[in-house]
Order: C-alpha cells, then structure tokens, then sequence
C-alpha cells in the first residue's frame, strides 16, 4: 500500500506527521500514566509537586484494598451487566428481524416509535421511573437496574439487528419458506445461526455501556446493590481522599471494559459507528 | 398469501411486549413527568415524601420561576453554562478528531496502534475518566506541575476550583437577543427557500411562512422587546472558567469517538477520486480542502447531533469530577437530580427534566427524521 496524500512528498513531512501522532499519543497516555503512578504510591508519599514521578517504594497494597471494599459492588456490576446485556440483544434481535424481513402494516412508523428512546435525556424520565421501580418493589434491588437498562437498551439493539438483518438476502429465506416454514423456524435455522456478528457488536457495546452507566445506578440502587460506578465516584467524592485508592478503583473499575476494547476492537468500533445511527 | 399474513402478524406479535415496554418507560414515563411540571408537588415539605402525596395542578408555575423567578437564578447560569460547554466540547472533538483522523488516513507505520491508543478513552466510563482528571486538576498538582518538568514555573490556574466568570452578559437582555438571532436565522431560511426553490409549492409555502416570522420577530424585538425584562433587576451571567477542566476531559474521552467517525466516512471516499484530484495537480492541502472535507460533511453533521445530545445531557462527567455541589460547573441534568433527590422539589426537577427534552429533540428529531426519509428513498 503505497502512501496517500501530501505526505509522499518528502520525508520532513513524514517526519512530522509521525511527531505529531506521538505527541498525540502522549496527551492520551498521560492521564492513565497518573492514574497507575498515583495507585502504587504509599499515601504518604503522595505529594501534589511530585505527583508524576514514579513511586520510589511500589505499593500494591492499594489494589488489595481497593479490591476488597470494591469486590461486592464489581459483582453487582457484573450480574447487572451480564443479565441486562443478553436480554436487550435477545429482544432485539427478534426485533430487529422482525422489522427487517416481516414488515406489517405501520412497522416502520413502530421501528420509529422504538429508535426515539435512544436519544430521550433520561432526567425527562427519571421521577416517574424511580416512582415505579419503588412500586413495584425493585428499588434498591439489582434487578430494577436489570429491567430499567433492557428496556432502555431496546431502541439500539434493535437498530443495530435490524441493520444487520436487512443485508441477508431474501433468497435465503425463500428455499425454507417454500418447505413451509413460518416465522420462528426460519428465525431458528437460516437468521439465528447467521447472527453471531450482530450478537457479538452488540453485547459488546450494550456490556460497555451498562457497565459504564452512572445515572439510573446512583438512582435507583442502595449500598448494597451499587454498581462500581457509584461506588467509585462515592470513594472519590468523599473529603480528605487519600489518592492512591481512588486510582487503583478507577482502574479496577475500567479494566473489564478495557479488556473488551482491546479484545474486541473491531466489533466495538462497529457498535460506535451503529449508535450514530448510520447502519 | 395466507401464510404470509399469519407470519405479519406472528412478526407484529413479536414487536408489541418491547413497543409496550417502550411506550410505558420512554412516552408514558415521558407524559407523567410533563405532568409532574406542572404540578406543585414538593413545594410544601410536608407532602414531599409522603407515600401518595396531594398535589394541585399550578399550570406554567414552575416554568415561569426557573426562567424569571429569583431564587432560581442557578438553573439560568446552567443553562448559559450548557450553551458554553457545547460549543466548546463539539469544537475540541470535532477538530481534534478530524485532525486525527486525517493523519492516520496517510496510512503512517502503526497505523492500527495509534488508532486504538486515541479510541481507548471512548471505552471508559465518564466516572473513571472524572476521577482520573479531578486529580489532574488539582490546583497545585497533576497539570499544573507538568511545566516544572521541563524547568518553567508551575501553573497557577486553579482549575475546578476556579470562581472566575468572563464573557458576562444581562439574563433582561435574553428574549431580545433570541427574537434576533431568531428573526435572523428564519430570514436565511426565508431567502435559501424563495430564492432555490421557487418551483416548489411546498417550499416556497414554508419560504413565506419563514419569513413572516422573521419579520414578526424582528418587529417584536425592535418595539417591544426592550420594554419587556423578565427579572425585575439585572442578573449577570457568563462562562465559568472552571469549565475549561471540564472541556479538556470530556474532549479526551470523546475526540478518539469523532476520529472513528470521520475515519469510517474517508475509507468510504473512493481511491478513484483521490487519484484524480492528484492526477488534476491538487496539492495535499487543496485535496482535503476541496474534495474530502466537503465529502465528509455528512459526517460532520451526525457528529454534531450525537456529540451534542451527550454534551446537553452530561451528567456524570461533572458529577464525579467537580462534586454534585460546585455551583460553578453546575449543568442542568445536574441540577435536575439535586433538586429532585437531594431537595424533594420534585415538580421543579421535572421541570428541569421537560426543558432537558426540548433542547434534545430540537437537535434529535429533524435528524432522525432525515435519516429515516433517506432509508425510504434508498
């Protein structure tokens, strides 16, 4: 692949393009660079004029603690995330194909109706849906936050399905059709096996999302159902913080998102590019 | 032909429990909450909590005091602060990304390192990403002392802290300014409608509707408009400095985002093209500049609508940055959870919430119905 644009031009240019894309790496690492040096300094050797200087003793007991006060809300988070994840894929991706392969009468205005609620600001709903979680008795438990993040999560799942559904060829359907199956059979033999790619971007992007979520998590939890968004931001926000355990949270906290992003860079990336609602 | 009748309805039998659900949690939470606004529930304290509180219906009540009343002075500053944050953060990702997205289109060795090393921050979650910078931006730590590392004194800008307003401006001069910068932008939209499209009935219906509200704004701003002031004293508002901190971590999560978004527009611009324009004798200046960034514009748009719906709704950015206290990056969605949660003002939050929904859907809503016009014309 031979070099595009001004850049084949001479190598002073070259020079300076990789100059900047390393100074623009830099800007990027910086604050995670921070974040390990600050969790593996003793508190008291932490000092806001030597904040960037590597720890003279490496202190890994901030981990250990951070893990232990950490270990119930990170599986908190992981049920929520797991549970809510598989629902939101598996309704829309019966969804997705519904809309894609069976249109009926008003489906697109319905795909519409559904796509909005991507967008809504979630404050336009919160009071009455803390009013319902607690009335239905799920307040303060991890399976109000399971149904709050699958009902929520439908509109992008169901886009990214539906998408995905409309590039199969009919021609696959047809042969199956003609030995009379119906809907669910031909979801079941020829759409369902196909989809592993579609599961795959989206559980991957609903698992980063729901993982990362902070709004209806501060809402609607109690301490013992906090997720680990909460009880980060809890720790961090408190007064007189000793630095060290707030950053070894907070990378606690972003790994198993991190290890789904580098794991799965291309599927995630098509998530992203789903979520802007270009297929 | 039976059988597929029976299979479109098996198909809208699958579709209704989430069209259901969607229709209770997103329009049904939606109605209750507009209803909620209007209502005077949490005014007296006594009811606030109680299990099925009285409430009185109190029409636009609410509305009017956040817009005009004194002591809400706090949700108009948040609302200039969100304008400010917005413009600064959609330019911060749209430049940034767009100029990264344009080097790793010269295809330098690394090219996939480099891409994922400017995404990687999309990954984590805002609260991750506010903790990490509410200790960057320690006054006398983290950025401040990045200066001394290279034997320059050390930054004195307080960051989060900072109490500083600039670029203050009369909220009494508010509705004239909007009647003319409205009155303005409709007589554009007049003139691109009556000028382009005059063979056009239905364009040409909406040019003269465009600009017989221009005119009728204008007239009101110039009469009228300076005799009317919503507070009965001056309130000054500005942009708070203690945003910048703000601006610079949510450009930091959110530029490696743009980046993925103009990159997946140019691998869709076709090498042809490129090869042509060179042929022609571009320069690698006037290639980007006159075939790429106009191809991209599309792009750009998406990007603005997305970027911009996240900007008018963060929440959890500030939250875990600056402490849901700090007055001085306060930010309506913010303000919307306090005033519920922490104060029991639950028909003022709703309030708050039902403005939050307007300024979305004025962004969201001409664009998703574009999007879905273009899929019908495919």
């Amino acid at each position: 692949m031979s070099a595009r644009g001004p850049v084949r031009r001479g190598w002073s240019w070259r020079w300076l393009l990789y100059l900047t894309l390393v100074l623009a790496v830099a800007l990027f690492v910086l604050p995670v660079y921070m974040m390990v040096v600050t969790a593996l300094k003793e508190p008291a050797a932490i000092d806001l004029t030597t904040a960037w200087q590597l720890p003279r003793h490496w202190n890994w007991d901030s981990f250990a603690q951070a893990w232990t006060a950490f270990l119930p809300k990170l599986k908190n988070s992981l049920v929520l995330t797991v549970s809510a994840s598989a629902a939101s894929a598996l309704l829309g991706s019966l969804n997705g194909y519904a809309f894609a392969k069976w249109p009926f009468p008003g489906s697109r205005a319905a795909f519409a109706f559904i796509l909005f609620g991507m967008f809504i600001p979630y404050q336009a709903i919160l009071i009455p849906l803390f009013g319902f979680i607690k009335a239905i008795g799920l307040y303060g438990s991890i399976w109000g936050l399971v149904l709050v993040h699958t009902v929520y999560g439908l509109p992008i799942t169901t886009l990214i399905f539906r998408n995905y559904y409309v590039e199969i060829p009919d021609a696959l359907m047809e042969a199956s059709q003609l030995e009379g199956a119906g809907f669910f059979a031909i979801y079941r033999r020829v759409v369902f096996p196909l989809s592993l790619p579609a599961f795959v971007v989206v559980i991957i992007w609903q698992f980063t999302q729901i993982w990362n979520e902070f709004l209806f998590a501060v809402t609607l939890s109690n301490p013992e159902s906090q997720p680990i968004t909460v009880a980060l931001a809890q720790l961090a926000g408190g007064e007189a913080v000793r630095w060290n355990l707030p950053m070894a949270g907070a990378l606690l906290a972003a790994l198993p998102t991190l290890l789904v992003y580098v794991l799965f860079g291309r599927f995630f990336v098509r998530g992203l590019l789903a979520g802007s609602v270009k297929g | 032909m039976k059988r597929q009748r029976a299979s479109q309805l098996t198909s809208f039998l699958v579709v209704l429990p989430s069209l259901l659900l969607v229709g209770i949690f997103v329009y049904g939470f939606i109605g209750r909450t507009v209803l909620t606004s209007l209502s005077d529930w949490g005014r007296d304290p006594t009811q606030a909590l109680a299990l099925s509180p009285v409430t009185r219906f109190v029409g636009l009540d609410n509305y009017r005091e956040l817009f005009t009343g004194i002591i809400d002075g706090r949700f108009r500053q948040d609302l200039v602060s969100t304008v400010f944050f917005t413009v600064f953060f959609l330019a911060g990702c749209l430049g940034v990304g767009l100029l990264l997205a344009i080097l790793i289109d010269h295809k330098p060795r690394g090219e996939a390192v480099f891409r994922s090393v400017y995404l990687f921050p999309f990954a984590l979650s805002f609260v991750v990403t506010g903790t990490i910078w509410r200790w960057l931006l320690q006054p006398s730590g983290g950025l401040n002392q990045l200066p001394p590392l290279v034997g320059l004194p050390a930054g004195e800008f307080t960051w989060l802290t900072s109490r500083q307003q600039i670029w203050r401006f009369d909220w009494n001069a508010m509705p004239v300014a909007l009647a003319v910068f409205g009155g303005l932008a409709m007589a554009l939209l007049a003139v691109v409608d009556l000028r382009g499209h005059r063979r056009e009935p239905r364009r040409r219906r909406r040019g003269l509707v465009a600009a017989a509200a221009s005119v009728a704004l204008l007239a009101w701003a110039a009469v009228w408009g300076r005799g009317w002031a919503p507070l009965p004293f001056g309130e000054l508002h500005g942009f708070n400095l203690a945003f910048i901190g703000i601006v610079v971590a949510s450009v930091w999560q959110m530029a490696g985002y743009t980046m993925a978004l103009y990159l997946a527009g140019l691998s869709g611009i076709p090498e042809e093209l490129r090869e042509a324009a060179t042929v022609e004798g571009a320069s690698g200046w006037q290639l980007y500049s006159r075939v790429i960034l106009p191809l991209l514009a599309p792009i750009t748009l998406s990007a603005m609508i997305v970027l911009g719906h996240i900007s008018l709704k963060i929440f959890d950015l500030v939250f875990a940055m600056a402490g849901p206290d700090n007055a001085y990056t306060d930010v309506p969605a913010l303000l919307m959870y306090i005033t519920t949660f922490r104060g029991n003002q639950f028909a003022k939050g709703a309030a708050i919430g039902t403005i939050l929904l307007v300024l979305v859907a004025l962004i969201v809503v001409p664009y998703l119905r574009s999007q879905l016009r273009r899929e019908v014309d495919r």
